[in-house]
């Protein structure tokens, strides 16, 4: 099995024609994904690839069942866009578009997300894998690119940065571990899903044996994470990798993602890798542990 | 986007929130000028991007101009965290009966914005909150409904607050929420917030933090305060090698490469994307290698832009070579990257085999790249080899 999407998720992609949108659906296709229709308003009566683009999306979903939709539209549109794809009845919400929603935005998004009973990944996130069945975004690259970083298995990956979710799906690859499903969380301070609120789907998949996570200074993420692990007595081992342990000697200063800096201790590497110890979390010292760190604790 | 003292009081005052009266002062004449017209003892602060003035001696009282101009002259003259101060500000020393504290923030984990009181205020929130967990009232509110002055009011209750002390709190903290919410901040600060003793509550300090990304949209209120766009307020000012970066990124709007931060070692670091660098640079130093810079291209940025960084980067004193170390990568092009950087490296007048430690960008496009980079001689890798390794390689052979 896989969590969030499989070989029957249906989906649109929202700015299905701006030029990296056109590559992803090009991408998805090509990996079997099914796209059910783009949107792009004043482009309806199009196509990109043989997918019907349509000027809303209320003209895809009064005619089919859409399980989800990619939203790549620039910054300034992306709440529009995600409150039109929520009113319309789509439970989940793959939000590509990275720098610019201010938390103000998302913080309205992920609500209104509540009340609809939806959810949402990202912002600025490559979206979700399951491989060998379905992928909802960019994640991996042209198919010949995501075959040979993802291959289907049991290890669920969770990533607050697109690129690492590929590195470290593709060392497990190489060791002979497949992923489950592989989910992009997004580098926002603020993202519709964090690792603690994944890992019911991923305890609930009798198919996952254990989870990989990528990590960054900055956020209460981990210290969540850890939380919940020690509340809900998982069963799922878990094994993380923790970046940018240089940034603990450099308070103030933003790198990488947004949500990346060190404003106070619970923000530094140190005091993550400690909660992440404190739980029970095995924390590697380099990518390529991953692997022996998985075998260790899956004998 | 950290704001200094004097600006968060300029803003809070556009919203009708009391403060004392004052103003800033660049000299010690002006801090004199200044204490003469109010009158009476001032308080004089260092304007710096830091917290802790107080215990670094950056605040001061005075009781006569005399005085005042004497404290000026020493504040301005004092680094504070390696800042020297823009200015100093100089207001009236209010008569305080209590101070409390009013802020608003995002909780990342409840993903809404979240208000925060204490009835002890004037120090750090959160050791209030360990120590006095009964003094920290914090609520939650939605970003969908309007905020209105019941739910300020259900807050300050929960303290105990009443009678006019309970009007006018909910006066300040709902005018604190409307510059919260109309200048896209994530964090908006009173602490302390005064009540004197004539019962009037007056703002002594303040933080606010504005959305980086919503700098753009509040140009007109950044102009207004004569904060310049290329001033990024982080935890120190950007230096000449980091601002000629952003110049790189600016070139065209293909992809990020120029967000750089300087570092002195001997290493440059052509690395990516987001948490890539982060990785990499772990790497490097690790294994004792020391960087001359950070910096995470990705986006697929054009060879011009991978090209001028190269060139940024090479024409730093004292860097010896160039690690060019990725993840495996999805939308930027590994064969567009080695053009730009051998690019960059050929018109510096250095030799890509020389110049490049090493070249590990795995992923689409990788195989165009490695015949680029084979016809240079540059040592490249594939997935095969780890990020780590790679990083390893690079410092060997640079040195260190």
């Amino acid at each position: 099995m896989s969590i969030l999407i499989d070989e029957n998720t249906t989906f649109i992609i929202q700015g299905i024609t701006g030029r990296e949108a056109v590559n992803m659906t090009r991408e998805c296709l090509d990996y079997g994904s099914k796209v059910v229709g783009g949107v792009t308003p004043g482009r309806g009566g199009r196509d990109v690839y043989g997918v019907a683009v349509y000027d809303t999306v209320r003209e895809i979903t009064s005619k089919e069942r859409v399980d989800g939709s990619v939203l790549t539209v620039p910054p300034a549109f992306v709440r529009d866009a995600a409150f039109e794809a929520l009113e319309n009845g789509i439970r989940l919400l793959v939000i590509v578009t990275e720098r610019v929603p201010p938390r103000a935005e998302v913080a309205q998004i992920v609500e209104f997300a509540d009340i609809k009973g939806a959810r949402i990944i990202g912002p600025n996130c490559l979206g979700i894998i399951s491989p060998g069945k379905s992928k909802m975004g960019g994640i991996g690259g042209p198919a010949a690119n995501t075959n040979q970083a993802y291959r289907p298995g049991h290890i669920g990956v969770m990533s607050r940065s697109g690129g690492m979710a590929t590195e470290i799906s593709n060392s497990l690859t190489a060791a002979g571990f497949g992923q489950s499903t592989t989910v992009s969380i997004g580098g926002d301070a603020i993202i519709g899903s964090t690792y603690a609120e994944l890992m019911p789907f991923f305890e609930a998949d009798p198919e996952t044996h254990a989870i990989v996570i990528y990590s960054e200074p900055g956020g209460p993420m981990e210290a969540q994470l850890a939380e919940w692990v020690k509340a809900n007595n998982s069963r799922l081992p878990i094994i993380a990798f923790m970046a940018g342990r240089f940034m603990d000697a450099m308070p103030g200063m933003r790198f990488g993602h947004a949500g990346t800096i060190v404003e106070g201790k619970q923000d530094t590497a140190s005091e993550k890798i400690r909660r992440l110890n404190d739980a029970g979390i095995s924390v590697a010292e380099e990518i390529a542990q991953i692997p022996e760190l998985v075998k260790q604790r899956l004998s | 986007m950290r704001f200094y003292e004097f600006e968060c009081k300029l803003l809070l005052a556009k919203q009708g929130v009391p403060l004392p009266h004052g103003g800033t002062a660049n000299n010690p004449e002006q801090a004199r000028q200044l204490a003469a017209e109010l009158r009476g003892p001032v308080v004089l602060k260092s304007q710096v991007l830091s917290g802790g003035r107080m215990k670094a001696g950056g605040v001061k009282f005075a009781d006569t101009p005399e005085e005042a101009a004497n404290a000026a002259a020493e504040i301005l003259e004092l680094p504070i965290r390696d800042q020297l101060p823009v200015c100093v500000s100089v207001e009236a020393k209010a008569a305080v009966a209590k101070e409390y504290y009013l802020g608003v923030t995002y909780d990342a984990l409840a993903k809404k914005p979240v208000m925060i009181f204490s009835d002890m205020g004037g120090i750090d929130i959160e050791q209030v909150a360990e120590e006095h967990p009964g003094h920290v009232a914090k609520q939650h509110f939605s970003t969908l409904i309007p905020y209105t002055d019941f739910r300020a009011k259900e807050l300050l209750a929960s303290l105990g607050i009443t009678g006019g002390e309970l009007t006018a709190l909910t006066g300040v903290a709902t005018k604190l929420v409307r510059l919260f919410q109309q200048y896209d901040m994530t964090l908006a600060e009173i602490n302390p917030l005064g009540k004197l003793e004539d019962g009037s509550f007056v703002v002594l300090d303040c933080h606010l933090d504005m959305e980086d990304e919503a700098r753009e949209r509040h140009q007109a209120v950044l102009d207004e305060l004569g904060i310049k766009p290329d001033e990024t307020r982080q935890g120190r000012p950007p230096t000449e090698f980091e601002i000629r970066g952003a110049q790189v990124d600016a070139v065209d709007h293909r992809g990020v490469a120029g967000r750089v931060v300087e570092f002195d070692g001997n290493l440059g670091l052509v690395i990516g994307a987001g948490g890539g660098s982060l990785t990499i640079f772990d790497a490097v130093q690790k294994y004792g290698g020391k960087p001359a810079n950070y910096c995470e291209i990705g986006g697929n940025p054009s060879v011009n832009k991978a090209m001028e960084l190269t060139k940024l980067i090479l024409s730093k004193p004292g860097v010896d070579k160039i690690a060019v170390i990725m993840n495996v990568v999805s939308n930027t092009r590994a064969d567009i990257v080695a053009r730009g950087v051998i690019k960059g490296v050929v018109e510096s007048g250095h030799d890509p085999a020389q110049k490049i430690s090493i070249f590990r960008i795995p992923g689409s496009w990788e195989a165009d790249a490695f015949k680029i980079l084979g016809k240079y001689g540059v040592e490249y890798c594939d997935r095969s080899v780890s990020m780590s390794e790679a990083a390893r390689r690079a410092v060997e052979k640079t040195g260190t």
